[in-house]
């Protein structure tokens, strides 16, 4: 039986014994009415905070990369982890419907890696989050990195605990999405626009995507990058250093 | 579709509060949905049959509460309707629109025997 969350290997085909015979009307204004007023994502949320103590106590710096299938969330991590393995130390959760390719493609950078598949889920939660980050020595780490499962609309309403939402936006999709699913670019503190090196043959316009991005959620941070060529790429781990730096001082 | 997950967590909380009510039947469930919550209410519906079988709401009504999004301004401090795509002032035109009402996702209540 897990402490935080209360779940265990009987907990999810638990059967039900109780028999009620339907001789009586539904919905009628029959019977006792009983406040409830409880929040649907009270439970996500309650595991989220703990999650977000753990982290706390552990000094570590938590991303939720959220974006929809194809952006390059795992070829920016790639690049990341290459690029920055010697300075900081990662653990990356890997999230997907089916298969443990995204975490392969990670175990060859050398990070520790863990995947998780949601099976007909679209999003990871809090419960997964929790019991995904104990395979990782978070002593031993500064960074976690979740990558969700490629959807723009779900992941939104699931806090994982994290220190912020990253929204990543390719090139080669369009410049509206802001304002096509605005919850997720409200929810992020940061959008990273990538694939750069590709707008000579698109028509894509940068400057009206953010505006899009502005308009749903006035303080995102933007960083155009592409983690092909490397342009942008310094702004993006200089952010990631200052995460960790702020997050070690405020936690000390 | 986070609506199925959405949609088994009305009913276990339902079930749960229901057994401790000792009750042996749920006549109907009562839940508040802001229009800003992400969450489609006809999705919910849909999911409602198939993850209340074989649990104590089985053949419960859903009774579904739509709460529409509300904002105040920053800014000027004047309330607005909010829809999910509106973040400008109607009245001041500044992108400074905050949420007061719509992100509801809430079990208000139930009828049991």
């Amino acid at each position: 039986m897990c402490i935080d969350c209360g779940c265990g290997p009987s907990n999810h085909d638990h059967t039900h014994s109780h028999d009620h015979e339907h001789h009586h009307e539904h919905g009628k204004g029959k019977g006792k009415t009983v406040r409830i007023e409880e929040d649907l994502l009270g439970k996500n949320n309650r595991l989220a905070a703990n999650n977000r103590t753990r982290f706390a106590r552990h000094q570590l710096f938590v991303l939720n990369l959220v974006s929809s299938p194809g952006s390059g969330k795992t070829s920016i991590l790639e690049r990341t982890l290459a690029d920055l393995s010697d300075q900081l130390r990662f653990a990356v959760l890997e999230g997907d419907q089916q298969t443990a390719n995204d975490a392969d493609r990670i175990a060859t950078t050398g990070v520790p890696v863990k995947q998780i598949n949601t099976g007909a889920g679209c999003h990871l939660d809090a419960h997964m989050v929790g019991h995904g980050v104990d395979a990782f020595d978070l002593d031993a780490t500064d960074i976690l990195m979740i990558e969700n499962v490629g959807n723009l609309v779900c992941p939104a309403s699931f806090d994982l605990g994290e220190d912020h939402k990253v929204a990543v936006l390719s090139v080669t999709e369009g410049e509206d999405k802001p304002l096509k699913y605005p919850q997720m670019f409200q929810a992020a503190d940061l959008m990273l626009i990538n694939k750069i090196d590709l707008l000579p043959y698109l028509r894509f316009d940068v400057e009206k995507c953010k505006q899009f991005a502005r308009q749903v959620n006035p303080d995102i941070r933007i960083i155009e990058l592409s983690c092909h060529n490397g342009v942008g790429m310094e702004e993006w781990y200089e952010w990631l250093r200052h995460g960790v730096q702020n997050k070690v001082r405020d936690e000390a | 579709m986070h609506e199925v997950g959405i949609t088994r967590s009305i009913v276990e909380i339902c079930e749960e509060n229901a057994r401790k009510q000792g009750a042996t039947v749920v006549h109907s469930i009562t839940v508040e949905i802001g229009e800003l919550s992400g969450v489609v209410p006809d999705a919910v519906e849909f999911c409602f049959e198939a993850c209340s079988k074989g649990t104590l709401l089985e053949g419960a009504s859903l009774i579904i509460d739509r709460v529409a999004g509300r904002g105040r301004c920053a800014a000027c401090h004047s309330e607005c309707i909010m829809g999910p795509y509106s973040f400008e002032c109607p009245d001041c035109g500044s992108m400074a629109l905050q949420r007061v009402a719509g992100d509801e996702l809430r079990v208000k209540e139930m009828e049991i025997d």
